[in-house]
């Protein structure tokens, strides 16, 4: 387990004052909100911040973490000493936050201050019914996936509470059917598949974000599909078929003679299926022969000696 | 691990979700859903309450603002304000890939 420096994840120094903490906390959670931040780590960071905080807030937990945490730096290898919390009330008394999705804290916070533990856990008599809670996850997949439907392994962490009363994490690998024809952001609701009930109560329902991965070449619209496509002057110039890929596979393209960079062509019911398939749009980009060698060079002199071309002509110049 | 392969029910364009579905969804009682309805940031399709029906993204609507409430403090009015900023920079940056790329 290595050290966590939470004044370092705050931003803040060893001699912050509470308001110090606490505007630090609302500006970097703001900056860090997986809803809000488009930071590749952003969930993570969130986390790490929420857990700093809820230590350096609460004078007690802070001042215990202070004697603790002094000759520590963060990534050092570490294990709570024995009775390092004597003096302190709140050894597995977890945490305040509530509602929600309930989230595990790392194996650093809970050596210290305890697990979270669960409001209702253990409560009311032995005829107590509720249905579990439903649970939210993101699953990413390629675009290909969308075309053609996929399966896809979905490992979930998922907290419960153990005869204790404290929340444990444990791992719980899916094999998810992901349909032919999704859309980013859209999802998929797994009956029965969320956190399991409590007496008689049905489990709860697992809700799947669905969330493409960035394509190399492909951006994604709803269902339609854009390519920027590279062809040769002479190809745009005379015309001819062209070879287009697509998440479909290899396409054959005809284009007209005389186009011009930057022209939009639209392969109608080719972007992503479903029972209004999406369109898969092609623009096309004119690259020119590099000219590096002799042959090249005189290619491009005979051009210039033998077209009459004035690339600016509607410029005035 | 279970080796079963699990079909969900995919949520498109034509499915909807009743108020208890949202919820549940939520982990918050319906008068919460209520409030977000009566905001505006929620707009269920049906006239009685008994025959509300909302779209998947409303669930996902509603969750954000859920998660602002509890993360950030923002009070109702400013979470639907930042909902519908959010939806704008999604539109935004959706027209910014337009113009860099095609």
């Amino acid at each position: 387990m290595e050290f966590e420096d939470y004044y370092e994840i705050m931003g803040v120094k060893r001699d912050a004052t509470q308001d110090e903490i606490k505007r630090a906390y609302r500006k970097l959670a703001r900056k860090y909100h997986p809803d809000v931040s488009k930071e590749a780590d952003a969930e993570e960071k969130f986390k790490r911040l929420g857990e700093a905080y809820e230590v350096l807030k609460d004078p007690e937990k802070r001042t215990a973490y202070d004697q603790l945490g002094k000759n520590w730096k963060a990534g050092q290898d570490f294990n709570p000493p024995p009775g390092w919390d004597a003096g302190f009330e709140f050894s597995g008394s977890g945490s305040t936050g509530g509602g929600g999705d309930a989230q595990a804290y790392s194996d650093f916070f809970e050596s210290l201050f305890g697990r979270r533990t669960s409001g209702y856990a253990g409560a009311g008599p032995r005829d107590f019914h509720m249905r579990g809670q439903d649970h939210h996850a993101k699953v990413l997949i390629d675009l290909e996936d969308a075309y053609q439907g996929a399966t896809r392994h979905i490992t979930l962490q998922v907290p419960e509470v153990d005869p204790g009363g404290h929340v444990v994490t444990r791992k719980r690998t899916l094999k998810v059917r992901i349909p032919k024809g999704v859309k980013q952001g859209q999802q998929i609701r797994l009956t029965g598949q969320g956190a399991p009930g409590v007496g008689q109560g049905g489990s709860g329902d697992l809700y799947l974000e669905i969330e493409f991965k960035p394509h190399p070449f492909y951006r994604v619209e709803g269902r339609d599909v854009y390519l920027e496509l590279p062809v040769a002057p002479w190809e745009a110039a005379l015309g001819g078929k062209v070879k287009v890929p697509t998440p479909a596979g290899v396409l054959d393209l005809k284009i007209p003679p005389g186009s011009t960079s930057g022209k939009k062509m639209r392969l109608k019911g080719k972007g992503i299926p479903g029972k209004q398939p999406g369109d898969f749009y092609v623009q096309l980009k004119i690259v020119l022969p590099p000219s590096d060698s002799e042959k090249a060079r005189a290619f491009y002199e005979k051009m210039k000696q033998e077209l009459p071309f004035s690339p600016r002509a509607a410029l005035g110049v | 691990m279970n080796d079963e392969i699990l079909n969900g029910l995919l949520l498109d364009e034509e499915c909807t979700l009743t108020l208890g579905e949202m919820s549940r969804a939520c982990a918050m009682h319906a008068e919460w859903i209520l409030e977000l309805v009566e905001e505006g940031i929620l707009e269920p399709s049906g006239e009685e309450m008994s025959h509300w029906r909302f779209t998947a993204p409303a669930l996902l609507r509603a969750r954000t603002v859920m998660h602002l409430q509890r993360d950030l403090g923002v009070n109702l009015s400013g979470a639907a304000l930042v909902v519908d900023l959010l939806d704008e920079i999604q539109m935004l940056r959706q027209q910014l890939g337009r113009m860099g790329g095609c």
